[in-house]
């Protein structure tokens, strides 16, 4: 029996599921009011005051997605927001960066401002954006795209001074101008590095629009989780943290399927595909 | 008309150390050749004596400090756009397919795609890469890369062709099969190669002449070689004719002392 269910390739997902259990049984056995006495708290409705209860939490998600189904309009809009900060950052990251990698003396004035704005705390940024663009998603993209943006933008930069040598001779000798050599040979360069860190700056993008949301807006699952929190109801927070996490391996998923769809000329360690 | 295809005339390049003004290499002075149209001209010498530069000054990569470039009778400036070149180390495109480097020169050249994939198929056929076009650079072997580049230089039809150590990378096997493929593509043509290689046997068998350069720093010819092995040569087969051994011989007169100088120096510098 144990040779059968032990951990190994093909159990993993059962112990990954496994442990899943372990954790919601555990928060449930611990939270549940008369369960078991209370350990720390004074009564033993605190616990689940504090920690919520996993089965409540659960009915909250239910009642979002099935009974009333009102989570989706949050969901679009903090998606919308993810991704038009994700790609208005790419977008500004790609042009500026080419631009300062190719040429040197542009690189050299701007580059303590760089340095500078990167290591600003740009979460700081967010009750400015929200004054100068409203509450609406305007300032929640504008978040994003400043945490998104210079991931881009560094990544461009190397990627176009890490063009090889020979390749761009080779290019030039081929015939290519100063447009072709952008686009056939900066270009492919710099967006494998860009497609390099996508999960990185799609995953900033995201926490740009939901730190965006709690710090002030009408719509989108951070407004949702702000609000519950304003009248502790505790197993609101938790269902809307669940389901940002859900909603952020969803979003990372689909990243990786693109970028191996994009990457497919990269070599990967271990592929033999040689004839 | 009879305007060599390219013609080096007192060429000197000094490279100047970026940190330090005052630190300057001298890689070539003073050197002179020429190609006539049709002719397969190699240039040989020891390792580092600036074989790679010369062939960076014909092609208009790298402006020489002195001497002038003429063309087809034509002074160069900027790139040769009459000549193609093959490089010594990878070059391909790596975020293009095998087929999309060989369309490459033809689309920058403005052709239109479908015309030139239609002739980059024909090219990649000829180099025995037919069924191979869909294959990104990495999923090639090297002598397959090779082969890629190789098309991807002769598809545009240039009427010089630059060759640094083209196939030093390869095993000898491989090599030698590159090699005749050159020499067949290059007797049904017949352009202007200038092939630079460290390797001597290769410079016999493919060559109309062999020029030696000494060793570096300021490197300049030192012997100059007309070969007058018959034509067609199989360059496995040529190599133990008496005549072969013979040129040899007296290039490598030439040459040892070069090379036991640029190893010396190589020692010294390590």
């Amino acid at each position: 029996m144990w040779n059968f269910i032990r951990p190994r390739a093909g159990t993993l997902r059962v112990w990954q599921a496994l442990v899943l259990v372990v954790i919601f049984v555990f928060w449930w056995a611990m939270t549940t009011p008369g369960l078991i006495p209370p350990l720390m708290f004074e009564n033993d409705r605190q616990a689940a005051f504090f920690f919520g209860e996993p089965i409540k939490i659960f009915a909250r998600i239910w009642d979002w997605f099935v009974a009333d189904r009102d989570i989706y309009g949050h969901l679009w809009v903090t998606l919308l927001e993810t991704v038009l900060a994700f790609l208005l950052g790419t977008v500004a990251g790609l042009v500026i960066g080419m631009w300062l990698a190719l040429s040197p003396i542009a690189a050299a004035i701007f580059d303590p401002y760089i340095k500078a704005m990167n290591s600003m705390p740009r979460v700081i940024l967010a009750p400015i954006f929200a004054v100068w663009f409203g509450l609406g998603i305007a300032s929640k993209v504008a978040l994003g795209f400043t945490l998104v943006f210079f991931i881009v933008f560094f990544n461009v930069y190397q990627g176009v001074k890490e063009v090889s040598p020979t390749v761009l001779a080779n290019a030039r000798m081929l015939g290519a101008g100063r447009n072709q050599l952008l686009r056939h040979v900066y270009l492919p360069s710099a967006t494998s590095w860009v497609f390099s860190s996508l999960h990185t700056s799609v995953g900033l993008a995201f926490v740009g629009a939901v730190v965006g949301e709690y710090l002030g807006s009408s719509r989108g699952v951070g407004y949702l989780i702000l609000q519950a929190e304003g009248m502790f109801d505790i197993n609101t927070v938790m269902a809307g943290i669940l389901v940002l996490t859900a909603f952020a391996l969803v979003l990372d998923w689909v990243v990786g399927r693109a970028e191996s769809h994009l990457m497919r000329w990269q070599p990967r360690a271990g592929e033999t595909e040689k004839l | 008309m009879n305007a060599p295809a390219l013609s080096l005339t007192g060429i000197t390049c000094t490279f100047v150390s970026r940190d330090d003004r005052g630190q300057r290499y001298t890689a070539v002075r003073d050197v002179t050749l020429d190609v006539a149209p049709g002719e397969f001209v190699s240039v040989v010498g020891p390792t580092g004596c600036g074989k790679s530069t010369l062939l960076n000054v014909a092609a208009g990569l790298l402006e020489p400090s002195a001497g002038t470039i003429h063309v087809f009778g034509e002074p160069l400036a900027g790139i040769n756009g009459r000549a193609g070149y093959m490089f010594q180390s990878e070059a391909l495109m790596p975020w293009r397919t095998a087929r999309g480097n060989v369309m490459a020169g033809l689309e920058f050249h403005g052709l239109d795609p479908q015309v030139a994939g239609a002739r980059a198929d024909e090219w990649l056929k000829r180099v025995g890469l037919g069924g191979f076009g869909d294959r990104y650079p990495h999923q090639l072997s090297g002598g397959m890369r090779k082969r890629t580049s190789l098309a991807q230089t002769l598809v545009l039809d240039p009427d010089i062709i630059l060759m640094d150590e083209p196939f030093s990378a390869l095993d000898i096997q491989t090599r030698q099969l590159m090699e005749n493929e050159v020499l067949d593509l290059w007797a049904a043509k017949r352009k202007a190669v200038l092939f630079i290689t460290h390797d001597l046997d290769e410079a016999i068998a493919m060559s109309d002449r062999v020029v030696v350069l000494s060793a570096g720093p300021a490197s300049h010819p030192i012997g100059e070689f007309v070969i007058d092995l018959p034509r067609p040569r199989d360059v496995a087969e040529v190599r133990i004719t008496p005549r072969f051994i013979e040129l040899h011989r007296a290039i490598w007169d030439v040459m040892r002392e070069e090379v036991l100088k640029g190893y010396a120096q190589q020692k010294l510098a390590a």
